[in-house]
């Protein structure tokens, strides 16, 4: 029985606006095994952040879920109230966010909000212990231990995001969510953090997920990839198959998309059109505007999220030969 | 391009150009030091080549661009252009005689939500070059912004040019940018990221427009960018920057097959690769990027370098030389 | 060498001409922020009052061609012979009964709205192009421009804003349209100032205007095509404040009998002060028109203004 720390079923998220409710995400269905990362990978309004923000149903007011099952370790945290998800935040999953600045307040010690969120789940009966457990947590993450005393403003911006991964990591969660952890990084220090994170995530068995516009980022640091698209999940499967025989034509066209510094110069494809709307998404299958292979089923009938074999997931009526 | 006039002289030559910022601390703010945002820049651009400017935070190649369009004013320096058929110090150029080079070189920004006044329509955006160099008529200047709206992908122009920025997507406010500036037809243009900000499969859209208007107007371009693999696909030749200085430069296949300088090699073993069977080197190099804030008078990598020498730290920084084939470092070790 | 791009053929679509398409623009624009701006009941409740007291200003004159003997009617001059007691109270002849000189209090009321809402728009457009120049012209040059105009700001905020109109009724006369000026200058020299050259400070440093620059704007070009129209819907935000400023500070200098104006709402409870009938409440419609009407035109303008700060502050509307 394969151990699963999350288990996403058909799950469905609306946001209400003025001029009518955006499907930001619509019928996501997959898995994640323990110890095991898998990368979320998509572009502008696709929907990756929005799940996340469902994982961990820290929705906005005007935001709810529909439809579907979220199970995080077997229990599923839809139905599940809001002082009761409060408890699993932080020590059962957690959340590296995207601009770690935005994460910091600026007004506190770094040290010390990473100590709030462990006393808020009671996990540290003394200060001090607390304090040693930061210590803990900087070294693992690359840290200074004496960083702890310092204010956000003082760090560069590698450092603050390694102070945010050690925040995530305070509680030791079960799983960690990691949205666009290194986008505003140079190149360098992304590395370096990539690495660090390979290495946290293998020693301390870690589940993870990376979510990220940038697949070359993911292409590493991940085992399954999920390929979004409109707030749906166009195709699912692991890393080395989505790079090498992606089955659906997005997925395709994105990776040809990517100019790369190893190998020839290859012709870059180009996708014509625009990510859709989400007010009034396109019927049928979402990309059929933007596909070369587009049929009339297409535009008429959603396809099925379906396992081509070897749980390679795709949802197309005319998934692409595998070469 | 006019092949019978084809220019020898290269179209830019950066000569000893720098850029300092005073640092001014205390009550009486005085001045502590200098930020050495462009250290003494050697280089030249061919007429019709696009060079990629390519380096981390801090290296100053925005500093750089903005140089070049005299966007800020250099501290010392000079940037020899060929303008309107004369070899031209811009550096120099003040008042009218800056007013009138500002129509051979233009620049496209980074942020397409950010360069467009959103209270201006996308005609009069596109018109502003045409209007204040005083080129042609209200009736021909909607002509000029309709073909370039056209040339550039947004077609029918004449839906667009009544439009505001927020009704259009990211990647159309970019092709919008594009047009402003080539309007009036400009020789050199420094591109600033003008892809970093848009999604990917918006990306080569704008990439492949690029080119191909380059190919058809006879534009240069100074293709500033922190992503290795773009710049490849866009441009020629490649500059890499580290504080303020190039270190390394030449044509872009051979820099990538063949890196000379330990900085260049470093970088090209951080860049991801889209491949997930491909395991990269790490990187070489040590310590964190340095603020470019009063250096000391040796090789500004020289903290960070792997394989740093004493003659690395007795001497200044080592000049930009050719190690053979047109392929220049920076380095006293190689 | 660029080569020059071959002549563009005619683009098929641009045969209207250039000011119908602006007009055009202008118009939709306008229609967009008046749905916006009808969607707050505060605004509306604003405007609602602003045009009912703005019909009086149409109202009276027919009233005084029909119903009324423009003699006996006349808000300055006018006298009721036939009742014999002043002040009289309200009666179906005077609706608003009449003041101790024996004048319709509605009549003055009505008449007065014109000279309060001429001086309102008169100071408040003065405020307005005062302020948003200085602003624009501190924020972008900086230096000694700033410095100035900064400092003259900080002393007009400080000091005590009605004791220095009661030293311009001691210098000039005081006539309702000096009166304006004089409150347009205060107004434009103060507070929004600071306002609109921190906003002014926001958009020099936007991208859009490094990108003028590069085209080969100078100056003037940048601070008239760029930097003033972004300014504007905070200027006209404004203008709204300095209306409700105009006014309230109209009456209190009418208050106290230092303006030289025939009549305006103030005058009318100046009128009641110096005839002794101020804390009499038996004789309220002498003082309660009045003032109730400057409280509630001031409020509307405010109304107004806060409606118009969420449609220029679009981090204060509702999702």
């Amino acid at each position: 029985m394969t151990d699963y720390v999350l288990q996403v079923d058909d799950l469905t998220m609306h946001y209400k606006t003025r001029a009518g409710e955006v499907s930001a995400v619509n019928n996501v269905t997959f898995s994640l095994e323990r110890g095991k990362s898998m990368g979320l990978v998509g572009e502008s309004g696709c929907g990756k952040t929005s799940v996340a923000f469902s994982l961990l149903k820290l929705l906005p007011d005007n935001a709810y879920i529909k439809n579907g099952a979220i199970k995080l370790n077997d229990v599923d945290i839809v139905p599940m109230r809001e002082e009761d998800m409060r408890k699993l935040r932080w020590s059962k999953i957690s959340m590296v966010f995207q601009a770690a600045m935005n994460a910091l307040n600026p007004v506190y010690k770094v040290g010390d909000q990473i100590i709030e969120a462990m006393e808020n789940h009671n996990l540290v009966e003394t200060n001090q212990a607390a304090r040693d457990h930061v210590a803990d947590l900087f070294k693992l993450v690359g840290l200074d231990p004496k960083l702890m005393d310092q204010y956000p403003h003082e760090y560069s911006g590698g450092m603050r995001q390694r102070a945010v991964i050690a925040m995530a990591l305070s509680c030791d969660p079960d799983l960690i969510i990691a949205d666009e952890p290194t986008t505003a990084l140079d190149v360098i220090v992304q590395d370096a953090l990539l690495r660090e994170m390979i290495e946290l995530q293998k020693n301390l068995k870690m589940s993870m997920i990376y979510i990220s516009h940038d697949i070359a980022v993911i292409a590493e640091v991940t085992d399954r990839i999920g390929v979004m698209y409109a707030g749906r999940m166009a195709e699912y499967g692991s890393a080395l198959e989505i790079f090498k025989s992606p089955l659906h034509p997005y997925s395709f066209g994105l990776m040809s998309a990517f100019p790369s510094i190893i190998g020839d110069k290859r012709e870059l494809t180009t996708l014509p059109g625009e990510p859709p709307d989400l007010l009034s998404p396109p019927s049928g299958c979402r990309f059929h505007p933007r596909c070369p292979f587009a049929t009339e089923i297409c535009a008429q009938e959603t396809p099925e999220f379906k396992d081509m074999g070897n749980q390679h997931y795709v949802a197309c009526w005319h998934p692409m030969e595998a070469n | 391009m006019c092949a019978d006039q084809a220019i020898q002289e290269p179209l830019v030559k950066v000569e000893g150009l720098q850029k300092l910022y005073p640092l001014a601390t205390g009550i009486f703010k005085k001045t502590s030091g200098y930020i050495h945002a462009v250290d003494g820049l050697n280089f030249e651009i061919a007429d019709g080549e696009s060079l990629a400017l390519v380096g981390e935070s801090g290296s100053g190649k925005t500093t750089t661009g903005k140089l070049l369009v005299r966007l800020i004013d250099p501290t010392t320096g000079a940037i020899r252009m060929q303008v309107d058929g004369y070899e031209k110090d811009i550096a120099q150029l003040r008042g009218a005689g800056l007013k009138g080079f500002r129509r051979y070189v233009q620049m496209i920004f980074q942020d397409p939500y950010e360069s467009l006044n959103p209270r201006r329509t996308i005609f009069d955006t596109v018109a502003e070059p045409l209007v204040v160099q005083g080129i042609g008529d209200v009736a021909e200047r909607e002509q000029l912004v309709a073909h370039y709206l056209d040339l550039v992908g947004l077609s029918p122009p004449d839906t667009f040019l009544w439009r505001f920025p927020h009704e259009l997507s990211g990647g159309q406010r970019q092709r919008v940018a594009i047009a402003r500036a080539l309007v009036v037809v400009p020789t050199f243009v420094v591109a600033d990221e003008p892809t970093s900000m848009l999604d990917v499969s918006i990306r080569t859209g704008i990439m492949k427009l690029m080119q191909s208007l380059a190919e058809q107007m006879g534009v240069t371009y100074l293709y500033i960018t922190h992503d290795l693999a773009v710049a490849r696909y866009m441009s020629n030749r490649l500059a890499v920057m580290y504080l303020g200085k190039i270190v390394e430069m030449g044509e872009i296949e051979e820099l990538l097959v063949n890196p000379l300088h330990p900085y260049t090699k470093a970088l090209l073993s951080a860049v991801p690769v889209p491949d997930p069977s491909f395991k990269r080197q790490i990187p070489n190099i040590k310590g964190s990027i340095s603020q470019p804030i009063n250096p000391l008078p040796r090789c500004r990598f020289y903290d960070r370098c792997p394989i740093a020498a004493k003659v690395c730290e007795d001497n200044d920084h080592p000049p930009l030389d050719d190690k053979g084939a047109g392929h220049l470092a920076a380095c006293y070790l190689i | 060498m660029a080569e020059i791009a071959s002549s563009p053929s005619p683009i098929a679509g641009l045969e209207t001409p250039l000011w119908r398409v602006r007009l055009r623009l202008l118009k939709r624009g306008i229609r967009t922020n008046l749905a916006l701006f009808s969607e707050n009941p505060i605004g509306l409740v604003g405007v609602a009052i602003i045009l009912f007291y703005f019909s009086f200003i149409i109202i009276h004159p027919i009233l005084i061609k029909t119903v009324w003997d423009p003699v006996m009617y006349n808000p300055v001059t006018g006298y009721d012979i036939e009742t014999p007691y002043h002040p009289a109270p309200p009666s179906a002849t005077h609706l608003l009964g009449t003041d101790p000189l024996g004048r319709d209090v509605l009549s003055q009321l009505m008449w007065s709205t014109r000279s309060e809402f001429i001086l309102g728009m008169v100071a408040a457009l003065v405020t307005v192009i005062i302020a948003t120049s200085i602003g624009a012209l501190s924020a972008y040059y900086g230096g000694a421009i700033d410095t100035f105009f900064m400092r003259l700001a900080d002393i007009v905020i400080m000091m005590p804003y009605i004791t220095i109109l009661i030293v311009m009724s001691a210098l000039f006369d005081l006539t309702l349209p000096v009166l304006a000026l004089i409150l347009g200058l205060l107004g434009g020299l103060g507070g929004a100032t600071i306002i609109i050259k921190s906003q002014a400070l926001t958009i020099k440093v936007r991208t859009y205007i490094e990108a003028a620059r590069v085209a080969g704007g100078g100056n003037g070009h940048i601070i008239w095509n760029h930097i003033i129209p972004n300014l504007l819907p905070l200027s006209f935000l404004y203008m709204m404040f300095a209306v409700n400023s105009a006014i309230a500070s109209e009456a209190v200098l009418s208050f106290f009998g230092l303006l030289n104006i025939r009549m305006s709402w103030g005058l009318m409870i100046y009128t009641t002060s110096y005839s002794g009938y101020l804390l009499d409440f038996s004789k309220w419609w002498l003082i309660f028109p009045a003032s109730v009407s400057i409280s509630m035109l001031c409020a509307a303008f405010y109304l107004v203004g806060r409606a118009l700060d969420e449609i220029v502050n679009p981090r204060l509307r509702k999702r």
